[in-house]
């Protein structure tokens, strides 16, 4: 579904010539170019730390560049701040979205932008109004009295939408807008900025995604290492030309993995019931068993009990109901250390939170689990030679990208935070392992380097959970896939051979079929968008 | 980075505030020369601070004559030795509460128990000093001491349970467990522990229990405990497994629950250490007065606040601050005596540090420069005390 390669020629809309941003050490853009049409869906692709933040915070105000200049409609333009730059028409949709969960969907939307019928008191009724035109205008009827917590995830973004669309947006900036979405809430929002464009309406659109940025945009440009390394029209390049580009070396994006030969069920589950902080059960008796040698994906729209699930299996939470073995030995509501010694390895979904101690170094990080265990303590004493030995080993091995073993966890980036958690957590003798959200904003290149290693791990015998947000992930990896709706497990499917298709309309509704009304009335007011042509 | 820079980058911060404190004390004492001589005396803070640092170290650098000021180093044996003494010796219980508050900020607690569990530690050693007054001194001082510890351990152990097992907060807590200590302890020695004969009540006589001279007037073997519980303290903290669970609850609670360790545990284990480096302080105190009074006011278990955010939580930081601290203490009479500066303005200079300290981020705003932020800032604990709960 894209555009003809060769758009109609008019004047960019926004034109960005030659930004240079410089911090202390690292050239963040260098002067980068970039131009979108008026009624343009211009993908903006790089990795992590490739300088797409940077550049859009530039345009958003929020940083100012060295040197080049910002041109709407061709006229130079100096952009003081976010204020500023929403009064010149340019909008920003964030990652996480910044919105008031107990307000009301038009109360969000007049937040900062209020529309007064008088110096004292807001025109509700016009506000109004004006929200329920232009959902209609962009075919998204939605009630403006509804608080925005009871919507999902995919309406909230359309709320955020309407946000920049109230505050008469021309040029949009979506922030990696489908990370948190269910493919079929995708192609939803697909229709939205498509129309949106069409209505000449200028997107900026930054993802990881590759098959999502062929499908959507007009153009992509792509940034690496703060410049821009070339744009193509989706026509004219692929998954494996874009990956490459970005990366700056051919990439794998699918890795190989034979057929799995699993053998005993290691991880066998049953019956588990789980509540959440609230007391509230989010697992309702749950079981599954992962085998020696086989990954089992677990999928499901975030928030639909996975977290619990694996907060239980890892003894960070203590079930409420059923069993738990670990190889034939009774491991219900045993605690981490228990279940550690059991043979048990943990990549924790939340890295910062769970996965690291970002004050301490790298080296400290690396045997955070097994900080107590020979060879890391001889005596009373920590080994601090064997601690360094290893995390050299271990920076080599699992190519973390550090200037040494001593810097603060918190200096690495993402990608190679979760290296070092990967490095830790796969060198340990392990019987099961389980990944939760193992490459959560993640690169490409990290990707696969992380996906090779779950990979080696499931051939050498691990029995693996692979818990993921990206449906994508557990469909590459997984030898079945369990699908996980509302605290329970409502398929089992076959991993090399299941379809996107089935398994997304499972994890949105957790049955194979689209439901005639949907079961979030509120959240559903219209028809369910069938798919783009 | 080199260790020099990676010194400065966690003593910058200290160091000013410091210097800002001595700066703005030497306007009060400037202001404070109005209230004995109808003039302004602008080289009254000169005079002060050169009397202070003599009256702590025996060091001279200045004459005063009349209204001329000559530079003249000079350096008294004699002096220096009594005056060094006095230093170190008001210096060793600060090393001791300042540790009592510093490594309960590696685990993220903020003790404010200091005062309390030095009043427990110190009437521990004082009843059992008057029970085995008449034992031979090494039997008799080791077990006073072995009894101001565990006292102090126990009173540090309640607070660290109640939060471990109930989620009180340690700075409600120990706030109310010092106002309990301080009342039950008072009745205690003027009822049950009253001893007759003196004019006043306070508990028996410690005997041979009283603390040791190991030097000089006041040199007691306090100083050397307390040495040897920086290096101690250093060697857990940074160099065991278990100082790394304490820290890394400090750090990451939640971390720390996922790598196995023992929230719960680590948060009674180390109030009841804290309790116990207070808990000595005050048996020191109490040993070197020899018994316990009815009125026993002091102010070492709160300045430990100050030392352990002057000394950034760390050990040697720690004695540094102790020891300037004790030196203002030490100094402070030869300063009132010469410059007729009352001696409270050591506590005003002593606020000022600690405001100054507080506002870090000011400092560091001024300063310009990539000083190093300790995660978990010992800062960071104090105010994140007020906030959430880390079990």
């Amino acid at each position: 579904m894209t555009e003809s390669p060769s758009p109609p020629v008019t004047a960019p809309a926004l034109e960005m010539r030659a930004i240079t941003k410089r911090y202390p050490g690292v050239v963040a853009n260098d002067a980068i170019d970039i131009d979108v049409r008026p009624g343009e869906i211009h993908a903006l692709l790089g990795e992590n730390g490739a300088g797409k933040s940077t550049l859009m915070n530039i345009l958003y105000g929020l940083a100012t560049p060295d040197s080049g200049e910002i041109l709407l409609d061709g006229a130079e333009v100096r952009i003081g701040g976010p204020s500023d730059a929403i009064a010149r028409g340019i909008s920003m949709v964030h990652q996480h979205f910044m919105l008031v969960p107990v307000m009301s969907v038009a109360d969000n939307i007049l937040l900062g932008a209020e529309t007064m019928a008088n110096p004292i008191f807001l025109d509700r009724k016009e506000a109004h109004r004006r929200i329920v035109e232009l959902g209609t205008r962009f075919g998204f009827q939605i009630d403006p009295d509804v608080p925005v917590g009871s919507l999902s995830v995919g309406w909230q973004q359309r709320v955020e939408i309407l946000k920049a669309l109230y505050r008469q947006a021309r040029i949009l900036v979506l922030d990696e807008p489908t990370a948190v979405l269910t493919p079929q809430e995708t192609k939803e929002i697909f229709v939205v900025l498509r129309r949106l464009a069409d209505e000449g309406h200028s997107i900026i659109f930054i993802s990881h995604k590759l098959h999502e940025v062929l499908e959507i945009a007009d153009r992509i440009t792509v940034i690496r290492r703060g410049k821009v390394v070339g744009t193509r029209a989706p026509a004219e390049t692929n998954e494996d030309d874009l990956a490459a580009l970005m990366v700056g070396r051919n990439v794998q994006l699918v890795v190989d993995r034979g057929e799995s030969h699993p053998a005993g069920a290691t991880l066998v589950v049953s019956d588990l019931k789980v509540a959440d902080d609230r007391g509230q059960e989010s697992v309702n008796g749950v079981s599954f068993e992962v085998r020696a040698g086989e990954i089992l994906g677990v999928a499901g729209v975030a928030g639909n009990g996975q977290e619990e699930l694996v907060e239980a299996l890892t003894g960070l939470r203590k079930p409420t109901g059923g069993t738990v073995s670990m190889g034939g030995r009774d491991v219900t509501g045993a605690g981490p250390r228990a279940l550690q010694q059991q043979g048990m390895s943990f990549v924790p979904g939340d890295r910062h939170r769970f996965g690291l101690v970002l004050g301490f170094s790298l080296a400290d990080n690396l045997v955070l689990t097994q900080y107590d265990e020979p060879p890391y303590v001889k005596g009373l004493l920590r080994d601090e030679k064997a601690i360094a030995a290893w995390a050299k080993r271990a920076i080599a091995e699992y190519d973390i990208r550090t200037p040494s073993a001593n810097v603060n966890a918190s200096t690495l980036s993402g990608g190679n935070q979760q290296k070092a958690i990967v490095a830790r957590e796969f060198s340990r003798e392990l019987t099961v392992l389980i990944l939760d959200q193992p490459t959560r904003g993640l690169d490409v290149g990290s990707i696969e380097f992380i996906h090779r290693q779950v990979v080696a791990k499931r051939d050498e015998g691990a029995a693996i959970l692979l818990v993921s947000a990206e449906l994508d992930e557990v469909l590459e990896l997984a030898d079945r896939v369990a699908v996980m709706y509302r605290g329970e497990i409502v398929a089992v499917v076959d991993g090399p051979t299941a379809e996107r298709e089935d398994v997304g309309l499972l994890m949105a509704a957790g049955r194979r079929a689209i439901p005639p009304v949907a079961s979030d009335a509120v959240a559903e007011p219209g028809p369910t968008a069938t798919g783009l042509s | 980075m080199t260790s020099l820079r990676r010194i400065w980058a966690l003593a910058a911060i200290p160091v000013v505030s410091i210097l800002l404190a001595l700066l703005v004390g030497s306007l009060l004492i400037s202001a404070s020369s109005l209230a004995t001589s109808p003039s302004l005396n602008p080289l009254l803070p000169l005079i002060a601070y050169e009397s202070l640092l003599q009256g702590a170290t025996g060091l001279s650098f200045i004459d005063v004559t009349g209204g001329a000021i000559t530079f003249n180093p000079s350096i008294k044996p004699d002096q220096a030795a009594r005056a060094l003494t006095s230093t170190v010796a008001a210096a060793s219980p600060l090393v001791l509460t300042g540790l009592a508050v510093g490594v309960g900020f590696k685990a993220g607690l903020f003790n404010i128990g200091g005062t309390g569990q030095v009043l427990v530690g110190g009437f521990a050693a004082a009843l059992v000093g008057g029970t085995v007054a008449g034992q031979p001194a090494p039997v008799a001082v080791t077990m006073a001491i072995l009894a101001g510890a565990l006292g102090g351990a126990a009173y540090g152990f309640i607070p660290g349970f109640l939060k471990a097992f109930t989620g009180a907060h340690e700075v409600v807590s120990t706030i109310m467990l010092n106002s309990l200590a301080a009342f039950v302890i008072v009745g205690l020695v003027n009822d049950i522990f009253k001893i007759t004969g003196p004019s006043f009540a306070r508990s028996a006589d410690v005997g041979n229990a009283a603390m040791p001279i190991l030097f000089g007037r006041n040199g007691n073997l306090g100083i050397l405990i307390s040495l040897i519980l920086v290096v101690l303290v250093y060697v857990l903290i940074y160099r065991t497994p278990l100082g790394f669970e304490i820290r890394t609850v400090g750090a990451n609670p939640s971390a720390a629950r996922y790598a196995g360790m023992s929230p719960r545990r680590l948060v009674v284990l180390t109030m009841s250490l804290c309790g116990m480096f207070a808990g000595l302080a005050g048996a020191f105190e109490i040993l070197s007065l020899g018994y316990y009074p009815a009125v026993f006011g002091t102010s070492i278990g709160f300045s430990g606040i100050t030392v352990a955010l002057l000394g950034r939580a760390h050990p040697v930081g720690i004695l540094l601050a102790a020891i300037l601290l004790g030196a203002m203490q030490a100094g402070a009479p030869s300063m009132q005596i010469t410059a007729k500066v009352p001696i409270e303005i050591i506590d005003v200079i002593q606020g000022l540090i600690l405001l100054f300290l507080a506002a870090e981020s000011v400092i560091r705003h001024a300063l310009r420069s990539r000083t190093e932020r300790v995660t978990p800032g010992e800062i960071g604990t104090v105010s994140r005390s007020y906030g959430d709960s880390t079990t």
